[in-house]
């Protein structure tokens, strides 16, 4: 209590107060903490993936194949979630799986994200020509349907974990250029900018240095949402048989392998397609919160 | 006004250009012999390798190649299939119908399902109804549809048997095109002397599940769209003006507010198109829908790379240039937006 108190005595940019107001903004919206939920939950699977499993992911056993989980009336515990069509258990799959995906997330935002970085921050900073020509190639690669460029480009650079990565991050660039296109231009007039190119800053240096930090907020929601995009449309490159190659235990591969046992044994076509809603439900949920609580116009 | 109409349709000009060098690029590097592939055997002759080669202009230079494809394509050529040996552009208007029946009932099934359940969520804003909705829009929104299509076909048609498994039309009947349309196409009278109303009801029956699978996420966009959308316009002054006259609350909501609401809602929908090509490449290829989603994914495993360049050329214009009419309508509707 006696640190609210102090709030207002204290200087307004100590970054724990930032915190705790946005916690505080952050903390009513359900939906939000649900997602960080999720995301932390993914998160320490992935991480520790190998101690959580119970199997190697890419272990054959001839002696169970296609064996139903234990919901099933023939589950057995030594399987919880049953087993594939040539006896690989589905658990230490699926955990595994969050290991690719989550990597195959961070790996695109962070290519995307740094990508649309500096082409945004160039055109937004500089604007006239610059501009143009940056946003001209943004109007142009966004003229072709996500998933259509994705497998272009993976026919092009051919299938498999990390050609998909760099398509699916090429199709992400545009939404982070815009982003930080929009909130460069609004802050590159303002006074604080004025006064650093009077005193002789470099343009880099008020571009990364002054104006970037002002315009954090939009990106990092944004790069939550890059998160779900990106593990989703790497999951379908990986249904269409683009992405991650066989045994790799990818989700979206391994619901294209299951597609054939659909009717004989649903679950291995159910359980990776809720891994995949469910992460990308958990960073949806959060980057909404985020931009809830970190955009002022929303606030009450 | 006609300076603006003008000045969109000019910015028009170098996108068109862009798009046509980003898709003849991304195929030239395309692996594989195009000769090679549209030889087969053949090809191991070299005098026959080198003619064919010339044949299809693949001696020139690069930046010649990309003029001679370029020009071939303002005049609406776009090659010819190494696998059919048809041309690309009577290929795609063969298969394009199939795609835009189901996009265009996918798109009617969010809308009719996504206005009224924004609209409640506005005007019951932070109810239960209002969490119950929106959080299951985030959920739509989530959705793998490549799973989602197989959940729909495990649930419909193998649990419950109600709808096929797959394909547009029952092999039983014999439909000759005229709008393309199936729905449309199976109640022409001669169709239904012949076999009465089983053929609609049987392409109907194959259309329902691609197309709910195919409107899950335009139905969460379209339905959040509106609440937002709602919620502003039900803050504006007209509104209380319109509840100070003493107008029921239903007239209020569903004639002065919705109206005005709808614009943004109308915009969002225009720009889905992209959206809906992206929903029919995974749709089509779980539902075996025959039409252009499908047709690219087995062209590009295939290799025919006249299809992948004519194809993907083709979506990319059909969606820059339904933005720029989105934009243009958009204007008309909105003046504030010409400046």
């Amino acid at each position: 209590m006696s640190e609210v108190a102090m709030t207002p005595i204290q200087d307004e940019h100590v970054p724990d107060s930032f915190l705790r107001e946005f916690w505080n903004h952050f903390k009513p919206n359900k939906g939000a903490v649900v997602g960080l939920a999720l995301i932390i939950a993914f998160v320490i699977i992935a991480i520790l993936a190998p101690l959580l499993a119970p199997y190697d992911p890419t272990l054959l056993q001839d002696n169970a194949l296609r064996l139903p989980p234990i919901w099933a009336e023939a589950g057995t515990w030594s399987y919880p979630l049953g087993t594939d069509d040539v006896g690989r258990d589905i658990l230490s799959r699926l955990i595994h799986g969050a290991r690719i995906s989550m990597g195959i997330g961070f790996a695109v935002v962070i290519l995307s994200l740094s990508m649309g970085l500096f082409l945004g921050i160039f055109a937004g900073y500089y604007g006239g020509k610059v501009d143009r020509l940056i946003m001209r190639f943004i109007d142009i690669v966004m003229a072709f349907p996500s998933i259509l460029l994705a497998i272009t480009v993976v026919s092009v650079m051919g299938p498999g974990i990390s050609n998909a990565i760099i398509a699916v991050a090429i199709v992400a660039v545009p939404n982070f250029t815009r982003i930080v296109r929009a909130s460069v231009m609004a802050e590159r007039k303002k006074q604080y900018v004025m006064a650093s190119k009077t005193f002789g800053a470099s343009d880099l240096r008020i571009m990364f240095n002054e104006i970037l930090p002002n315009c954090l907020a939009p990106l990092i929601v944004q790069a939550t949402l890059g998160f779900s995009d990106g593990i989703l449309n790497a999951a379908a490159l990986g249904f269409l048989g683009l992405g991650a190659q066989p045994p790799t235990p990818e989700w979206g591969t391994m619901l294209a392998d299951s597609r054939p046992f659909i009717e004989s044994s649903p679950w291995m076509v159910t359980l990776p397609g809720l891994c995949i809603l469910f992460s990308v439900l958990g960073f949806n949920l959060f980057g909404d919160g985020l931009r809830d609580a970190l955009d002022p116009r929303l606030k009450k | 006004m006609l300076r603006f109409i003008l000045g969109k349709l000019g910015d028009l000009v170098p996108t068109l250009i862009g798009i046509s060098i980003l898709s003849f690029v991304l195929v030239r590097f395309v692996p594989g012999d195009p000769v090679m592939l549209l030889l087969g055997e053949r090809g191991a002759d070299p005098a026959v390798y080198a003619q064919m080669k010339k044949d299809m202009g693949l001696d020139l230079p690069v930046w010649r190649q990309y003029i001679n494809f370029a020009t071939d394509a303002a005049q609406g050529d776009l090659g010819t299939s190494i696998i059919s040996k048809r041309p690309v552009v009577k290929e795609f208007f063969d298969r394009f119908p199939a795609t835009l029946e189901l996009g265009v009932v996918a798109l009617l099934f969010a809308i009719i399902i996504g206005i009224p359940l924004g609209i409640i969520a506005a005007v019951k804003r932070n109810s239960f109804y209002d969490y119950f909705l929106m959080g299951g829009s985030l959920l739509g929104y989530s959705m793998p549809i490549f799973w989602w299509g197989l959940v729909l076909i495990l649930i419909f048609s193998v649990q419950l048997g109600w709808t096929p498994v797959s394909g547009r039309m029952s092999v039983m009947f014999y439909i000759e095109p005229w709008t393309g349309f199936m729905l449309i196409d199976t109640l022409t009278s001669e169709v239904r002397e012949l076999d009465g109303l089983a053929p609609f009801w049987s392409a109907l029956s194959h259309l329902i599940l691609p197309a709910v699978a195919m409107g899950t996420i335009p139905l969460a966009v379209i339905a959040r769209m509106t609440r937002s959308s709602m919620l502003e316009v039900l803050g504006e002054d007209y509104i209380r003006t319109a509840k100070a006259k003493g107008l029921s609350r239903y007239r209020t909501v569903a004639v002065h507010a919705l109206r005005n609401a709808l614009i943004p809602i109308v915009t969002i929908v225009g720009l889905m198109f992209g959206s809906i090509i992206t929903g029919a490449i995974l749709t089509e290829t779980i539902f075996s829908w025959p039409g252009i989603g499908r047709w690219l994914v087995a062209s590009i495993n295939a290799r025919d790379y006249p299809v992948i360049q004519g194809g993907v050329l083709f979506i990319a214009t059909m969606i820059v240039i339904i933005n720029v009419l989105v934009d243009l309508a958009y204007a008309v509707v909105n003046p504030k937006m010409r400046g």
